[in-house]
Parts: C-alpha cells; structure tokens; sequence
C-alpha cells in the first residue's frame, strides 16, 4: 500500500497545453502516488498523451505547475510569477522518468547492448563494468538474453519494444510512462511485451502511468483508473469499478465501443 | 598520334606533378569545406539567434559571391591595405574551395540532421542525455550517411572547381594541359588527355565516397557492411523479421 | 593615396561592371535555355531503353559533367576559333548544364506517379500523347525549382567565360584592376553584384519550391 503520509510521486496543478489554437489540456489536476499503476484511457486527442510528454519534457506546459515528489519540475512559483527551472534541475528530476515509446526508438547505430549502457554510463556516470552487468541482468529478465550483440534493425518488433523497456529501466527510474507501447505490433508479439510489462508491476514499485488501449491488461495492472475526454479526467475509479460499472456517460460509451 | 604520345611519356613526371597539386587543392579545400560545414551547419541550428544569424549571413554570402570572384579576392586584395595579408596561391585556393563549397555542405549538414526521425532525438531526451551527447552519440551518427551522397556531388564540384587555380599561377592539372599542349600542338589531344586524367579523378573519388557511403549506412544498420560489398560472392539474404 | 577603399575607383569601375553584368545575364539566359531544350532531350533519349543509344549517350553525360566546365571552355574556344567567344560560351554552358538538367528531368518524370502511367494505358492513349498531355506538364512542373537552382549555379560560373576572353562581369573587374592598380574596388564590388542578384533569386526560387510542394 503507498504511505500517503509522503509526497505524492505525480501532481499535475492547474496544467493547461495548447498547440496553436487546439486547447489540449486546460486546468488539469490529479496526482499518482508512488507505486500506484495508473491507465489513462480514452478516445484519441483526449490529452492522454500529452500528458506523458509533458512528464517527458518533451513538450512544455503553457500554465500550471507539475511536480515529482512534490518538488517542481519544469516551472515553479516565484513570488507569485511562474517562472522556468533551469535545464540543470530539471535534468536532476528528468533522469527518474523513464518512457517507452510506441515506435520503439531504439538506436539503430548502436547494438541492443549499448543501446541500454549509454544513459547509465554518460548521463548517470555508471562504470561500464556495473552498467554492462545490468544491461545483461535487464535482458534476461525481458528474455532477450541471447540478444546482447544484435543489431536493433535485426530484431522484429516485439523484441525491439522490449529492448526499449530494457534501456528505459537501465535508468532506475522511480516513474515509467508507456505511450500506448503494443500499439505499432502485430498481434502475436503484444503478449510478450505486455509479460514483461506485468512483470514490472509485480516485482517493482515503479510508478506506472501507461496510455493503452489494451484494456484487459489494464484492469489486471492497475490500481486506479483515470478517463480521459477533451483534455479533461471526466471518471476516476477503481478498475473493478469502472470495467464493470462505469458511471459518467462517456466512459460508458468509450468502454461499449473498445471491449 | 605517336609523336603525342612519345611527348606525353616525356611530360609524365609534370602530369604527375600536376595532378599532385591538383589533389592537394582538392583534399585541402574538402577538409576545409567539411569543417567550415559542421561549424556553420551546427551553427545555423543553434537556439539562440546570435549563432543562428551570422551562420546563415557567411553562408549565403559564400554561396552568392561567385568562386572565381573569391579566390582571385583573396589572391589580389587580400595582400593590400587593410589587410596585408599574403597568401602563397596554394592556400587562396584551398581557402577559397574550402569557404565555397563549405557553405553548400553547411546546408546539406543542417538538412540531414533536420531528416534524423523525430523519435530518436525524444528517445535521447527520455534518456536525460544532453543536447551534445546526444548530437554525437545518436544525431549525427544517423545523419551522416544522408549526407555522404550529396557531399560526394559537392566533392565533384570542388575537383572540378580546383582548375581555376591555373589562373592564380598554381601548376596543377589544368596547368599541365597548357604544356601538352604546348608540346604537342595538338590542341584536342592535349585537351582530351587532361579530360581523360580529370575524369579519373573524379571517378576514383566517387568510388571512395561509395565505400564511405556504404560504411557509413552499415553502421546504422541499413545496409550490407563494406566487407560484404566488395566481395564477389553474391550478398547475403536478410532473414531477421522485417520490423513493423 | 594609401586608403583602402576609394569611393571614385567604386565610381569609375560601376559602369563597367554593370555592363559586364549584362553580358553575364545574358549568356546565363541563353545557356540555360539551351540547357533546359538539350537536357529534356538527353534525359528522353536515355528513357528509350536501346542500349545502342543510351551506353554512349550515357557515358558522355558523365564525362561532361565530371570534368571542369573551365577546361571545356578553353577547349572549345581553342578549336572553334571562327565562332564569336561569347557564342562558344553560352554552346559550352548549355551543353555542361544540359547533363545536370537531364538528372533534373529525369528525377521528375520519375515522380510523376505510376498512376498517370496506367491511367493513360486505361484509357488507351497512344505513347506520344501520353508523354505531352499528361506526363511531361507534371514533370516540368517538378523541374522548376531544379531548373531555378541551376540558372543561379550557371550564373555564378559565367566568370570561367572571362577566361576565354568574353567581357562579363568579373573580367570587366579584372580588367579595370589591372589597368589602375586598384583591384580592391573592382573585385569587391564584382563580388557584391554577384550577391545581390543571385541571393534574391534564390529566395525567390525556394518560395516557388514552397509552393510546388
């Protein structure tokens, strides 16, 4: 059970992103605690999405404040201004949010094994000998063992994805994002990955935000659910809950058309 | 047509010297071209407006002035006031190849960095790696073989663009056709034979760049490794699933 | 005197340079029209698929486009001596630019979609028909930007014509340099004219990318 005496992991305050004239997100707040399993669910430009890049610093927030562990992460509050931490900071805060993605970006100029050491041992300052033990340790526990020298283009999909969910937790990082990560596989391979993925829910307490629309595997993962509709957590609930009895209209309709 | 020819075998020790000074042109001033590319190319990326800016002035005005118009610039105005600079015709040439045809490399660097996907630079911002780190472990790994085959037409261009040198009393290729010709009388002989060698050059060259081009794709996995390209066994079927 | 820069040698040179100037457009103007005509034809020619034709038809496209255009003009000039120098040029010009256009051509028509292809053999239009109603109009529309880009490459490469004795701009450079011992003016200015022609055709030639795009 996460110890809600502490910091919650994830606070989103007030968050509001747009591009151009498409409001995406707008007033947005909620927080994951630590070790809580969380699916965003939802119809395509809900936000969902964009909530993971934000949490990536792959986009930036226009309003609003996002915390990790209750320390702001790329904007705070000074002297009533919202004002941007610098690059230094964030990079601190960045390095404990890991994300898979759904086309894999693996890098294709680096073997499988190096693809996992390159963070740990530049960004985190490893020693390759620690890093290289991991990496290994990392592939046998998503069964890519044999995989160590491969090229990444060699690998099928499946296989690279795993790979990826292997470099991203190289890193240690207190929180994962998953961006819809079986989306771009054939069939046949999604349930190895959504094994390993199980398996980090089992064996870790790493925080899990993952946007899926593989829905069966949410309900076994998760903790809480969050549903999302224009940019907005219109049903909050339970996954026992809100599988079997969902209440607000919409996630009636989103669950009716996706099961 | 063997009187030429015994001519030329006289004159090969000067087509030797020649076709030297012509290569050191040539290499030089691809060097120079490729640093002067990384730098304004790197440049013209930048955040902030003041590197942004002056990259984007220095190349256009190396891509508008004309070659010619810059290294007789350089061999005729530079020694005067305010300047006083003298330099020996060698270097107004590599100098001048190397800022011409380095400014049209700084917008094939940009473009190819520009086509790296999308993904990788995330996946690298994912992974908390710093804008360097990542231009130089993932970036730019991936961009150099989009940029070889347009640096190779550039390289063609700047062989082609080294005959000017004559004219600034280098005794290069070209020089060397004016002598046979001198020699010969034979104004096509001479002047197919300069062609001839001129060609071989650049065909020479354009094989080197292939087997760099093809390296450079194997390192990213797009192609067969150089070993296996030269070989004349017939190349090896790939039997990996193809990737989604 | 000893300053660098003299605002009466500026003065002096301008004319001429300007002169000059016109003779550089003009040979740019006719070697690439004849480069544009010549280019469409080789890039047809090496289409036809006879290997009779298009070995040789190949093989001298690439020597012509990888030797210097400089040696070519100096040749030429050598051996045509009953023709004008300014006439030689512009032949030379357009015959180096034609191998370039014929790669532009020919990159064109291979990205007019395979569909218009079939399309056309649906409708049972004959082959000629084909390639002048519906292939080449898309073709040359893909050429355009291409066709701009070498226009501002041929005009860059007009001063190899001062080596054959042709007055465009930069030999009217050389020549007053010479001349008054002022090549400080001369050049820089010749340089400058240079730039502000072939800087503003070429945003013009990107803006028309742009669009075609």
């Amino acid at each position: 059970m996460p110890d809600t005496a502490t910091k919650p992991a994830i606070q989103f305050q007030g968050v509001g992103k747009r591009f151009g004239d498409n409001v995406v997100l707008d007033g947005l707040d909620f927080s994951v605690a630590a070790g809580d399993r969380v699916p965003l669910i939802g119809p395509s430009g809900s936000g969902k999405t964009t909530i993971l890049r934000l949490l990536m610093t792959l986009e930036e927030a226009n309003d609003g404040l996002i915390l990790v562990d209750g320390v702001p992460y790329t904007h705070e509050m000074r002297g009533g201004k919202r004002v941007a931490i610098p690059e230094k900071r964030r990079s601190l805060v960045r390095r404990r949010v890991g994300m898979v993605f759904q086309q894999f970006n693996l890098f294709p100029n680096m073997s499988v094994l190096e693809n996992i050491i390159e963070a740990p041992i530049h960004v985190l300052g490893v020693p390759k000998a620690e890093a290289i033990a991991k990496a290994e340790d990392l592939l046998e526990k998503v069964g890519l063992a044999d995989k160590r020298d491969a090229r990444c283009t060699q690998l099928s999909g499946g296989q690279q994805q795993r790979v990826a969910i292997a470099r991203a937790l190289a890193m240690e990082p207190e929180i994962l994002l998953l961006d819809e990560v079986t989306s771009a596989l054939d069939p046949e391979l999604v349930a190895d990955v959504l094994g390993v993925l199980r398996n980090i829910a089992e064996t870790t307490d790493i925080t899990m935000l993952i946007v899926t629309h593989e829905m069966q595997f949410a309900r076994e993962v998760s903790n809480r659910v969050l549903m999302f509709d224009g940019g907005k957590i219109i049903e909050e609930a339970h996954p026992e809950e809100i599988f079997t009895s969902p209440k607000h209209e919409r996630t009636q309709e989103f669950l009716r058309a996706v099961l | 047509m063997s009187d030429n020819l015994q001519i030329l075998v006289d004159l090969l020790p000067r087509l030797g010297e020649g076709v030297l000074v012509t290569l050191e042109l040539t290499v030089g001033g691809a060097v120079l071209a490729l640093l002067v590319a990384f730098v304004l190319g790197l440049a013209g990326r930048a955040r902030t407006r003041w590197a942004r800016v002056p990259s984007r002035v220095v190349v256009e005005f190396f891509r508008g002035t004309s070659l010619v118009v810059q290294i007789f610039w350089l061999y005729y105005v530079l020694p005067l006031p305010p300047f006083y600079v003298e330099l020996d015709p060698l270097a107004c040439g590599i100098i001048a190849l190397g800022l011409n045809y380095g400014a049209y490399a700084a917008e094939v660097v940009r473009g190819s960095i520009n086509a790296v996907p999308t993904g990788q630079w995330e996946a690298a911002t994912a992974l908390d790696m710093g804008p360097v780190h990542r231009l130089r472990r993932v970036i730019l790994p991936q961009a150099w073989p989009l940029m070889m085959p347009l640096f190779t037409n550039l390289l063609i261009q700047l062989v082609k663009g080294s005959a000017l040198a004559t004219y600034v009393s280098l005794h290069d290729l070209n020089f060397f056709i004016g002598e046979l010709r001198k020699g010969t009388t034979e104004t096509v002989f001479a002047y197919t034979v300069g062609l001839l060698v001129y060609f071989a050059i650049a065909y020479a060259l354009t094989l080197v760049m292939n087997a760099l081009e093809a390296r450079a794709k194997n390192k990213v996995g797009q192609g067969p490794s150089l070993r296996e390209v030269l070989r004349l066994t017939p190349p090896r079927v790939d039997t990996a699933e193809v990737r989604p | 005197m000893n300053d660098f820069w003299n605002w009466d040698h500026a003065a002096a040179v301008f004319p001429s340079l300007i002169k000059g100037l016109g003779v550089t457009v003009l040979a740019t103007v006719i070697g690439m029209v004849i480069a544009a005509i010549l280019g469409l034809l080789v890039a047809v020619v090496r289409r036809s698929g006879v290997r009779a034709v298009t070995w040789p038809v190949g093989f001298l496209v690439e020597f012509i486009r990888s030797t210097p255009l400089l040696v070519q003009l100096v040749f030429a000039n050598l051996l045509f001596t009953q023709f004008p120098s300014l006439a030689v040029g512009c032949a030379v010009l357009g015959i180096h630019y034609a191998t370039y256009m014929s790669e532009v051509y020919r990159a064109g028509i291979d990205a007019v979609p395979k569909g218009q292809w079939e399309a056309a053999v649906a409708l049972d239009l004959p082959r000629g028909r084909t390639w002048r109603d519906v292939i080449l109009p898309q073709a040359i529309r893909n050429t355009l930007p291409g066709l701009g880009n070498y226009a501002i490459s041929m005009f860059k490469e007009t001063p190899f014509l001062a080596f054959i004795y042709v007055v465009e701009m930069y030999a009217a450079a050389q020549a007053y340099g010479g001349g008054n011992f002022r090549y400080m003016e001369a050049i820089t200015l010749a340089g400058l004219l240079f730039l502000l022609v072939s800087y503003p055709t070429s945003l013009l030639v990107r803006r028309m990318e742009n669009r075609l795009a």
